[in-house]
């Protein structure tokens, strides 16, 4: 690994999140391992039954109604998630100096939920535009989720958002650390969030491009890897990290769940939709180098594989290319338990995967019933959680439309 | 509409767009402003859901008219009658 000073090392000190099937890391973890879907059936308006993943954790926790009422359902999340986050952490907002406290949130989108619901509003007007809402612009603008989480917490640093399709959630943490590092904050609220499943159009345009999953049980309609994928189960979701600088969180006696020792963006610059393996296995190098790593040090390989057909072939390249050597790396995927929570999925795909380090158990992809022999690698861990010697590395994925890619590798701290 | 009718008109309205406000003990002569937590984008809703529910569209120089229920009462009753 690379040594930097502590000042330069980047550890998560902090989780908070919901997930489809749990609210806290504790929840979301045993539902991992204990092999629980959190897809059920859903239904939106033109578009009718389908299937999502849905969250179910309480917004009034943290906002009153009116905030509610007034924000976006993405606000909603990324609120509850930073205030979690932050209990998690054991750093009470009110006393750091909120100024120094930075907001990066990953989205793949913003705005489609709010302005559906604006023209479907003024259809009942016979779409006169004097019944559109005033609340559009604060709800739809792109930094939205983050900005709710300032306002919600009076907190007066920078915030954004980031826009990065489904590479997002990792995108929101690659943020957090370089502005740690730059000394542009003292604490960042990292992550990414999503609402889509709240947009009929996120799931029309799945269903036009032959992509979205479905699937009598609900719970069994995700499944990366096997041979009767059908395609993706749209979630919403959310994941905030509090990041800090080694220095600081060992000054502070801060609970350490990992250091991010590296990470690599890249863009495919090939299609708007099919993934390339080629550009996905430059990008897991980069960020091995990045990480003064070898594939062999990597213990677990989070997938963005969404059960598209192309897209877990594609990663499967990729990984193969990478880690054709390591006998000791374990790939997993936990979009088959939550769905592809868009851009949340990245920051929520690794949370599962983190306390790994403690428990030395890789929990498994699921729905694994024939496994696509296009997608045969060794070491996919499949339907049943498997103990592994080593759980010090965790390389995880997420790649998104337009062709960007982007990994995030996370290294179990050792004092 | 009578005078209640319309107050209770504003009421729901109000009970939507500031849902944690008690409104139980409203003061119709006092400024809404003094009671309840309401700021621009508020009062802009309560433009928005009479134009709404009612029809009602009041020119944005008259907003300052619906500073108390009872001027709200008072100015829609010839709207709404």
């Amino acid at each position: 690994m690379l040594q930097l000073l502590d000042s330069q090392r980047i550890v998560i000190t902090g989780i908070g999140l919901t997930a489809p099937n749990g609210n806290n890391l504790t929840e979301y973890r045993k539902a991992l391992l204990n092999r629980q879907s959190g897809i059920e059936s859903y239904n939106i308006r033109h578009f009718g039954e389908t299937l999502a993943g849905v969250c179910h954790f309480d917004a009034l926790k943290y906002q009153n109604r009116k905030d509610i009422r007034r924000g976006t359902r993405a606000g909603s999340i990324a609120v509850y998630c930073a205030h979690e986050a932050l209990a998690d952490a054991k750093i009470d907002i009110q006393t750091v100096d909120k100024s120094q406290v930075g907001v990066f949130l990953g989205i793949t989108e913003h705005g489609n939920v709010e302005t559906e619901n604006e023209i479907y509003q003024i259809s009942q007007f016979n779409y006169d535009c004097k019944y559109w809402s005033h609340h559009h612009n604060p709800r739809t603008v792109a930094n939205n989720p983050a900005g709710e989480i300032t306002l919600n917490l009076s907190i007066t640093g920078p915030h954004y958002t980031i826009g990065a399709a489904c590479a997002a959630g990792n995108a929101g943490l690659i943020q957090g650390v370089q502005m740690l590092r730059l000394g542009e904050c003292d604490l960042a609220l990292a992550g990414g969030v999503s609402e889509s499943i709240h947009t009929f159009g996120i799931f029309a345009a799945f269903a036009a491009e032959t992509a979205l999953a479905a699937h009598d049980d609900p719970t069994k309609a995700s499944r990366p890897f096997d041979k009767n994928r059908n395609g993706i189960v749209v979630s919403e979701g959310g994941a905030v990290y509090t990041l800090e600088r080694l220095s600081d969180a060992k000054q502070r006696g801060a609970k350490i769940y990992g250091e991010i020792i590296g990470y690599a963006m890249n863009s495919d610059a090939s299609d708007f939709i099919l993934p390339n393996a080629e550009r996905q296995t430059e990008c897991m190098t980069k960020a091995l180098t990045k990480s003064g790593i070898t594939p062999n040090d990597v213990d677990i390989v989070s997938t963005h594989a969404t059960a598209t057909v192309q897209g877990d072939i594609q990663e499967i390249k990729a990984l193969k290319n990478v880690f054709r050597d390591c006998k000791t790396t374990y790939v997993n995927n936990t979009k088959s338990y939550i769905g592809h929570a868009m851009g949340a999925a990245g920051v929520l795909e690794l949370a599962g995967n983190l306390p790994s380090f403690d428990d030395n158990i890789c929990h498994p992809t699921i729905n694994v019933d024939d496994l696509d022999p296009e997608c045969e690698i060794d070491n996919l861990v499949v339907n049943a959680p498997k103990k592994i010697d080593r759980a010090e590395i965790i390389l995880n994925n997420s790649f998104g439309m337009i062709g960007i890619n982007s990994v995030v590798v996370v290294g179990k701290y050792i004092q | 509409m009578t005078n209640e009718e319309i107050r209770q008109a504003v009421i729901d309205i109000l009970s939507d767009i500031s849902p944690d406000e008690d409104l139980s003990n409203l003061d119709d002569a006092a400024p809404f402003r003094d009671q309840l937590q309401l700021d621009s984008m508020d009062v802009m809703d309560i433009i928005l859901e009479l134009r709404k529910r009612y029809r009602v569209n009041i020119p944005e120089d008259d907003y300052g008219k619906l500073d108390t229920m009872a001027h709200t009462v008072e100015y829609l009753k010839p709207h709404l009658s």
